[in-house]
């Protein structure tokens, strides 16, 4: 019975999301210009030939150390779950 | 219909994505399902950004001047990373539950815990 | 003490120098290609893990150790920090692109439009691609060796 429910909702979803994307625009983007500035600028104000990596590491290197961040605290985070539970209460691994 | 192809595939991502997360009842199913759905909302960021005839962003050896918007790339780098870092730790949890319970069934799970 | 045949561990061996070569290949030039830091380092962290399908855990735990990963990627996200810091110490904002456009050290400037691309450009961007990519590096081997010492014994 809850899998029927299930199903039935995932259809009514699917739909719904199907009839917002069928009036979405493909390959034609209204409000670009702040990429046409970053294209435009990016160059000369950062000297790079890649404007992704001219965004990610200075227009937005905020949200790269962020990032990065998470990164370190989710590797340190399963560090901590596979210490060894045998042994001492607070037996460090290795 | 044809002329938004990648919105329609993300809906159907979407759809395959939340399914497995509502259906299946194994734990590493369910993450799989939620990285189908990581997937889907990369597609749409990288399928909002592009511009007709556009390449990518990257002006060594560029063969036109028309480019893709650059910033729906970089934040779907940062939500690849992320979505790296969450199923790291959610296979971590996984695997342990396992060891634990002796099952990934989540509901045997929830049974033992009452 | 599972480990692969000869042959997988010999072609291993022989191909762990290449993958970690085209991996630092994307991380320095990361400003002119498409790659960068995290691309690269998920690359060389591939070559890590071709090595631990191929031998066991006991051999693996002797040729790369924990604690060492551990350090390399607290290192990476401190050079990342030290990096954006190097600014201040100039007078500049948190997170200025304080080498671009200066002359020095990945200092030249390019003009607008296509060209072939020159290494020595970008400002701090490359020094920024090697510290997340030794981040990432480290990091994603350690989780990929936490989660094979999380398998009993026997299995590993």
């Amino acid at each position: 019975m809850r899998r029927y429910l299930s199903v039935a909702v995932m259809l009514i979803l699917a739909a719904f999301l199907m009839f917002i994307v069928t009036g979405l625009t493909f390959g034609n983007p209204q409000y670009a210009d702040m990429d046409d500035y970053f294209i435009q600028n990016g160059q000369e104000q950062i000297a790079t030939n890649n404007i992704v990596t001219t965004i990610v590491f200075d227009y937005r290197g905020f949200d790269t150390l962020g990032e990065s961040t998470v990164l370190f605290t989710a590797v340190i985070g399963v560090a901590m779950l596979f210490r060894k539970f045998t042994g001492g209460e607070y037996d460090e691994d290795e | 219909m044809l002329w938004n192809l990648p919105f329609i595939a993300v809906v159907l991502l979407t759809a395959i994505g939340i399914s497995i997360i509502l259906l299946k009842k194994n734990l590493v199913k369910i993450f799989m399902g939620l990285n189908v759905l990581t997937s889907a909302v990369n597609l749409f960021i990288i399928a909002v950004g592009y511009r007709e005839g556009g390449i990518a962003p990257i002006f060594t050896n560029a063969p036109s001047p028309v480019m893709v918007m650059p910033t729906p790339q970089a934040l779907c780098l940062t939500s690849i990373v992320i979505g790296v870092a969450t199923t790291a730790v959610l296979l971590a949890f996984a695997m342990l539950l396992y060891r634990m319970y002796g099952t990934n069934d989540v509901e045997a799970i929830r049974e033992l815990r009452g | 003490m599972m480990r692969m045949s000869k042959i997988v561990r010999t072609c291993a061996d022989l191909m762990y120098p290449f993958v970690v070569i085209f991996g630092w290949y994307v991380i320095m030039h990361g400003h002119l290609t498409p790659g960068g830091g995290f691309q690269g380092g998920a690359v060389v962290a591939t070559g890590a893990a071709l090595v631990i399908v191929a031998y066991s855990y006991q051999e693996i735990t002797s040729m790369l150790k924990k604690a060492v990963l551990m350090v390399q990627e607290s290192t990476g996200l401190l050079l990342f920090i030290g990096a954006g810091l190097g600014g201040m110490v100039l007078g500049f904002p948190f997170f200025f692109n304080w080498l671009a456009n200066s002359g020095s050290l990945f200092g030249m400037s390019v003009p607008y439009g296509p060209n072939p691309g020159e290494l020595n450009t970008a400002g701090f961007l490359p020094l920024m691609n090697i510290a997340v990519g030794i981040e990432v590096w480290g990091g994603l081997t350690l989780v990929i060796l936490y989660l094979l010492s999380g398998l009993e014994k026997g299995e590993a």
